[in-house]
């Protein structure tokens, strides 16, 4: 037992990563017609003991300062001689995983909600005909994003990031009924290999004139050097499309069809996968590259102007629609500006030391908290958008009405996901809209005002649907509506009580969390 | 699409050449340009002439693809157990190469480039090579199906067109 613990301990960073992976592979194995409860049972013990192990290394990140594991390493696998082991021209080659308190904290939000969201798929999945796809897809986008805010090297970056794109694509064409999904899907994997392709030349430039892929020795290369021509474009080769793939105007279009068209437990998740894209961003610009060449060009002012844009761009176009998915879709897009918001601001006063203490750091400790909210409330209100969807067969909002009375439940889990993505006291958004307008204010009051306009649109246009999904008369064609069944309930009810938790208790979250995890990228 | 005698007893001469060439190919991944990828991918090809030269009839496919879906998932099984070897080694990380220079099967010391070496590399690349059969074979029989769902559907088409007439 206790061999068996020291073995765990030793090694939950590359579990975290490989349970999923090596649950994907087994769930392959079950006979999808024949022993359906078993394949059930597969599939939400790999993603929970996945997400178990991505806690656990989290927590040993949050404890020691950073964790690092060496993939192939021999004996002494948290580094020594084994992590510098060079090629001839000094090049370090192993492929390893460095995990700090940036990435703890994007663990921690990957593994809460892929567990709620394989919960929540169990029941909502069950019976449909493309679960010999979706499982292991499922388990392989969840690998894969581990991996992505877990690794300490470049190119292992892309490796991650294509298969959070692959599986991302195969699941959003995953019921492919009407067309329309293989269409979002078909968009989804264009998109992503485009992006893909971008920053792996990036990173071929970085390889080409440093002869290095680890990110820790890349940013020591290229910030203590001084910045070459072929930083500047490796910079905007890599960060530009992790910026299209978190779904930034203009490069938006995607999402809404992708994340209305998949499942619902996948858009909960997709949203993750967007997440640590836009994660990606942060390492590129604050780790990877850092103050001296990020302070010469201005992409903190351009991302600002982008992040501006996409906050009201989204919520414009959220406004109109009748499709609920597609409707909550077009908000991700406007909070994933909040989110580009923060983290612009303090890109754009990293070469400031004075500023970056004065309101920098704030802004992107805002930018991370704002992150970990989002993927909480948004993937509720997906999960029970989903909810509705799957007990009425609707999704336009003219066809619904008055479900309050028959889905109690789900109408409690929306409405507290609505009262946090539209910044209401005492939810979890709330919180982490009010340190971004703090410390955006102060570089740029018009950009704190559009901030505060945007959540107030936001209030609007949840405030219709709420009324349109659940008060006002029955409809007669909704009669026979039920309540979703525990098995859905109950992981909206986790995330629901979770985003109330963080609401209230702000202060702990970000003196253990955040201030941390935003130190740790501007170091 | 009619069945031609000659060319499906040609192909089926052809197959295990097809089958022993890519599997040549996957075993000397470690030394030769080439691997589990390239290999399987020559292997599927046998299978894909097979298909082509009408050797699998309808009920034949549906079985095939079966088959081929678990021949996929037992070489990804396979690649992900490997990997796993060091963690139960108890001496070593994820993807550990515990058979490199440890004698045995591709382990002789000191022997680089000759096949026995590599440790673990060459049964890697047998299982990339086998997940790739499958799944490029896997992906044919669904192509195949689908044509000739399209071809059975526009027969109905004129079908109806005629009677319209």
């Amino acid at each position: 037992m206790n061999t068996l613990l020291a073995f765990w301990s030793l090694h939950t960073p590359a579990l975290a990563v490989a349970l999923p992976l090596l649950g994907a592979m087994l769930v392959m194995l079950v006979p999808a017609e024949r022993f359906p409860q078993l394949r059930g049972i597969v599939f939400f013990l790999a993603a929970a003991l996945g997400a178990f192990a991505a806690i656990n290394v989290a927590g040993q990140a949050l404890a020691d300062g950073a964790c690092t594991y060496v993939f192939g390493a021999g004996p002494r696998i948290g580094g020594g001689p084994e992590a510098t082991c060079t090629t001839f021209s000094g090049v370090p080659i192993r492929i390893y995983f460095h995990i700090d308190a940036a990435g703890a904290l994007m663990l921690l939000v990957a593994a809460i909600t892929s567990t709620a969201a394989a919960l929540y798929a169990l029941r909502s999945e069950e019976g449909s005909s493309g679960l010999t796809a979706f499982q292991p897809l499922y388990l392989l986008l969840v690998a894969g994003v581990y991996g992505m805010v877990a690794t300490g090297d470049a190119f292992n970056f892309f490796v991650f990031l294509e298969i959070t794109s692959l599986a991302g694509a195969a699941l959003a064409a995953c019921r492919i009924d009407r067309g329309l999904a293989a269409e979002a899907g078909l968009k989804y994997a264009a998109i992503s290999s485009l992006g893909g392709l971008s920053y792996l030349v990036g990173v071929g430039l970085l390889l080409a004139r440093h002869d290095l892929l680890n990110i820790a020795a890349l940013s020591q290369a290229i910030q203590g050097g001084g910045p070459s021509a072929t930083d500047y474009a490796a910079l905007g080769l890599m960060a530009l499309p992790l910026a299209m793939k978190a779904g930034t105007v203009p490069m938006h279009q995607w999402t809404p069809d992708t994340y209305s068209r998949a499942p619902h437990p996948v858009s909960a998740f997709l949203l993750i996968s967007s997440q640590a894209s836009l994660f990606g961003l942060f390492r590129v610009a604050f780790t990877l590259f850092g103050a001296p060449v990020v302070s010469t060009t201005s992409l903190g002012a351009f991302l600002a102007v982008l992040a501006a844009l996409s906050m009201f761009v989204g919520v414009t176009m959220a406004i109109p629609q009748h499709d609920v998915k597609r409707l909550i879709s077009h908000h991700a897009v406007s909070q994933t500006g909040y989110m580009l918001l923060g983290a612009s601001v303090a890109l754009a006063v990293l070469g400031d030391a004075e500023k970056t203490a004065a309101f920098g750091r704030d802004a992107l400790a805002g930018s991370l908290f704002h992150m970990m909210n989002y993927a909480i409330y948004n993937g509720l209100l997906f999960l029970a958008a989903g909810a509705v969807v799957w007990r009425t067969g609707k999704r336009n909002l003219d066809d619904m009405g008055g479900l309050g009375r028959a889905m109690p439940v789900t109408m409690l889990c929306f409405g507290i996901g609505a009262l946090a993505i539209a910044g209401i006291p005492p939810m979890s958004g709330f919180a982490s809209k009010w340190v971004l307008y703090e410390s955006v204010f102060r570089y740029s009051p018009l950009l704190a005002i559009v901030a505060m306009v945007v959540s107030l649109l936001t209030l609007a246009s949840f405030v219709k649907v709420f009324q349109a999904m659940f008060l006002g008369p029955a409809r007669k064609h909704l009669s026979e509506v039920k309540e979703v069944p525990l098995a859905m309930a109950f992981p909206m009810l986790l995330l629901a009580l979770a985003t109330i938790a963080i609401g209230l208790f702000p202060d702990v979250v970000m003196q253990r969390l955040l201030l941390p995890a935003a130190d740790a990228l501007l170091k | 699409m009619r069945k031609s005698r000659i060319v499906g007893h040609i192909a089926a001469v052809v197959y295990p050449f097809c089958l022993v060439f890519g599997l040549y190919v996957v075993l000397h991944g470690h030394l030769t340009p080439g691997g589990g990828f390239q290999g399987g991918a020559v292997m599927a090809t046998g299978a894909a002439l097979m298909m082509v030269a009408g050797m699998f009839d309808e009920g034949e496919r549906e079985i095939k693809y079966h088959h081929y879906k678990a021949i996929e998932a037992f070489g990804l099984l396979l690649f992900i157990g490997l990997a796993f070897a060091g963690i139960l080694s108890g001496h070593g990380a994820f993807f550990r190469n515990i058979w490199a220079n440890a004698g045995g099967w591709f382990g002789a010391p000191g022997e680089s480039g000759s096949f026995n070496s590599g440790g673990l590399l060459p049964l890697m690349n047998l299982a990339v090579g086998v997940e790739v059969f499958g799944g490029i074979s896997v992906i044919l029989v669904t192509m195949i199906r689908a044509m000739k769902a399209a071809e059975r559907g526009e027969d109905r088409e004129d079908e109806e067109g005629e009677g319209a007439e």
